[in-house]
């Protein structure tokens, strides 16, 4: 099987500092990768090489592309990978506000990425909007209401919906839950389990919350101070982890 | 089915001034299709351990653990996944769902992720939760909210609703009453009928004497202390 | 003559200016940086329009200025007379003397020629500018051709009005490449866009020309559900009966009486001297109040 990312020996520094370094995975297609560690260990610098959002000092990103096969998207020209950026990629911001265009209704947002890639058929963009809006649980009725007259769980879903109705194959997700009260969280993580699953999407979900990963990811990296410290199963590092530091992460976690 | 060689197991406490406790040595062996074999031992003596090493849960220092033609101990985790998909399943003594997921679909949800139809694969969890004594009107209902006794009934319902060829089951018959103890011994001695490789942990002495073609004592396989 | 250089600008600066012409014609509906020059009129008074036909005026030429489609506007009027003065050009208000027409808001009525220019005053050159507030993120999505966003300004238009309700600055992509934003013409004289003269746009304050060749395909951006369609009031011009020209509307008393009369100051009475007279007017030389 071709993996749908293939991850080598990426690395960025900000100067003499380590953002991330010697990073290297494998992605297969249907995979939910978790990546967890605090802050400044290095998750969002790597999730941000990954996705083209930072060019990384060293390394390849290597994505199964649909017609060319495997292509580095480092070296890749910045038309196609802008172009991956809003048909087979999808990223899903911490904020909304940063993920949605908060002066443009609900509908045109879900739209944005259809009309991106050619849609020219009001009515049918329409209704592939509101079918999305519906799938992410925001009622058809506010698909003319912009984005700052939603709360921020709805945000959160528009921003799911805005992302995924292109079919995109691979999803990246900062923090997707960072921010919101524990209620809204549930629902919004039952929301993408779901989604990630009918839709057969590969993720990469960086977090600070090992609660989010053990629901959502497959398997998981742990990053502290720029490296990785162990990856595995899911709920194999969260139930025998074997870095120190991992150690110290699951046991830090709060018992309810 | 299920081979185990030379199985190792330590944990070092990092937190803990590095302190190294082994808790297995040289555990080995073998469980074929449609047999039934119990794990005994006094508690501590590395049981549930095991049985974790077993689904992956825990990793193995060294050793290995062929089930299905994958070696859990060195697999790749999507290869574990495939393996837990397909091949093996497991009952733990806890259930451990999805908030806001009825107990219907948890049931189901082992045969819609093997490619079943969901009329199927609902007839399927409907007939077994019907069997398991689960009242129809919780059905719709997510399993969180559940007594422990129902809890560990639905969490039964979905190990046995699709045909693990393999099957790990950890105190299955715990805190169940008469009746339902029944249903889950009949649904094992079905599963081994139908030539599933089962390991299981019974406190239960009768169930065990019951279902078990064997027993191994997992106090072999504990490091002497001196060690 | 005056003691200004030939049209106020001097001769590096026109230069300059042109190379940018030059630049924008070869590459149709792109916006070329310039240096604007700080022109005697402020900002917002037609000064990219200014220095661009400060550029492409010769002593030969004879000058037009139009505002909203009227040569007697004080804008239009000062306008033609800072030429007059600086450059010492003949001006006109007639559409089919003129061989530089500089505009605000409006293409004239009369079919332009091969040998004439049509001088945009632009406020906003950015087409993009109302979603993507960011010059970076817009320059990269010209030059990637990312024109998503400029459906989604249509798509609102259509969700909160019905129809697209982009009545003026109506977006055009210019030979299949790049989307520009016509100036704020009435979406009514968009099909006029494909011309045999040369039309330039100038923005002052943002600095930038750029330019649409003769006969240079020029198409309005729409849905397939809903077309483009160049819209004007459904009337006739109550002064000179015309049925094919834009029109301005008039309140014309305290009773609500009003009155619809073209826009092209010229075209109108170009037509009633021919002796076209519309439902509200009376034959020309009447009128003079």
């Amino acid at each position: 099987m071709t993996p749908l990312l293939q991850v080598e020996n990426i690395a960025k520094f900000y100067g003499a500092r380590v953002g991330c370094k010697d990073v290297s995975f494998d992605l297969f297609p249907g995979e939910v990768m978790g990546i967890v560690g605090e802050s400044g260990s290095g998750k969002s610098t790597l999730l941000n090489c990954l996705a083209g959002h930072l060019t990384p000092d060293a390394g390849a990103v290597r994505f199964d592309t649909k017609t060319d096969g495997l292509r580095d998207t480092v070296t890749m020209r910045e038309p196609e990978r802008r172009m991956l950026g809003r048909t087979d990629w999808a990223f899903v911001h911490q904020h909304a506000r940063d993920g949605l265009r908060m002066n443009v209704s609900a509908g045109g947002n879900v739209g944005e990425r259809l009309m991106a890639v050619g849609a020219r058929h009001y009515g049918q963009i329409r209704d592939t909007a509101t079918d999305w809006l519906g799938r992410v649980e925001i009622a058809a009725d506010r698909i003319d209401d912009r984005p700052t007259a939603f709360s921020g769980g709805m945000q959160q879903r528009l921003q799911i919906a805005r992302n995924l109705v292109t079919g995109p194959r691979l999803v990246f997700m900062d923090e997707p839950t960072g921010g919101l009260d524990v209620s809204v969280q549930a629902r919004l993580l039952d929301l993408l389990r779901g989604l990630v699953r009918e839709m057969g999407l590969s993720a990469i979900i960086v977090t600070h919350d090992l609660a989010v990963v053990r629901l959502l990811a497959d398997r998981l990296m742990v990053m502290k101070d720029g490296h990785v410290v162990e990856t595995g199963l899911t709920d194999q590092v969260l139930d025998d982890p074997q870095h120190a530091y991992t150690q110290l992460l699951v046991s830090s976690v709060l018992q309810v | 089915m299920i081979q185990v060689e030379n199985l190792s197991k330590s944990f070092t406490l990092h937190n803990q001034g590095g302190t190294v406790i082994p808790v297995m040595e040289g555990a080995a062996f073998d469980v074929a299709r449609g047999e039934c074999v119990g794990l005994i031992g006094a508690s501590g003596a590395g049981k549930s351990t095991l049985m974790r090493m077993l689904y992956g849960n825990y990793l193995a220092a060294s050793g290995h653990i062929r089930i299905g033609g994958v070696d859990v101990a060195t697999a790749q985790p999507r290869e574990i996944l495939a393996l837990r998909r397909e091949t093996l399943g497991y009952v733990s003594q806890f259930l451990r769902v999805v908030p806001r997921v009825s107990t219907l679909d948890v049931v189901a949800e082992p045969l819609l992720r093997t490619g079943h139809d969901r009329a199927t694969a609902e007839a399927r969890a409907r007939e077994l939760l019907a069997r398991l004594n689960i009242p129809e009107r919780l059905w719709g209902l997510s399993p969180t909210t559940f007594s422990g006794g129902e809890q560990q009934r639905v969490n039964i319902a979905r190990g046995f609703s699709y045909d693990y060829p393999a099957l790990l089951l950890d105190e299955p018959t715990a805190s169940l009453d008469v009746t339902n103890r029944e249903v889950v011994l009949s649904l094992i001695e079905e599963a081994k009928a139908r030539g599933a490789a089962i390991v299981g942990i019974f406190h239960d002495e009768a169930a065990r004497d019951r279902v078990c073609d064997r027993v191994i004592d997992a106090a072999a396989f504990t490091p002497k202390a001196d060690t | 003559m005056s003691d200004y250089n030939f049209a106020y600008l001097d001769e590096q600066t026109k230069r300059m200016i042109r190379r940018a012409i030059l630049k924008g014609l070869a590459i149709p509906g792109y916006q070329v940086p310039f240096a604007s020059r700080e022109m005697p009129m402020p900002y917002g008074w037609g000064t990219g329009g200014v220095q661009v036909s400060a550029a492409v005026l010769t002593p030969d030429d004879t000058f037009k200025v139009i505002d909203q489609g009227a040569d007697d506007t004080t804008n239009a009027v000062s306008i033609r007379r800072f030429f007059e003065k600086t450059a010492g050009v003949a001006v006109t208000e007639a559409t089919a003397e003129a061989s530089v027409i500089q505009t605000r808001h409006r293409i004239p009525e009369e079919v332009l020629r091969a040998d004439q220019i049509l001088v945009y005053q632009v406020p906003i050159p950015e087409p993009l500018r109302f979603l993507e507030p960011s010059e970076v993120e817009t320059r990269k999505m010209h030059s990637l051709e990312e024109y998503g966003l400029m459906h989604v300004k249509l798509y609102e238009d259509i969700s909160q009005h019905g129809a697209i309700a982009t009545s003026y600055a109506y977006p055009v992509k210019v030979e299949g490449r790049y989307v520009m934003d016509p100036s704020p013409i009435p979406k009514f004289d968009n099909p006029k866009l494909e011309m045999a003269a040369i039309q330039l746009f100038g923005a002052g304050r943002e600095q930038r020309i750029y330019a649409v060749p003769p006969y240079a395909k020029v198409v309005s951006l729409d849905f397939e559900d809903f077309p483009f369609e160049a819209s004007k009031a459904d009337h006739a011009c109550d002064l000179c009966g015309a049925e094919d020209s834009y029109l301005d509307e008039l309140i014309v008393d305290d009773a609500g009486g009003r009155l619809f009369m073209c826009s092209d100051t010229d075209y109108c009475s170009t037509r009633r001297k021919a002796g076209h007279v519309g439902a509200q007017g009376v034959p020309l030389g009447e009128d003079a109040a």
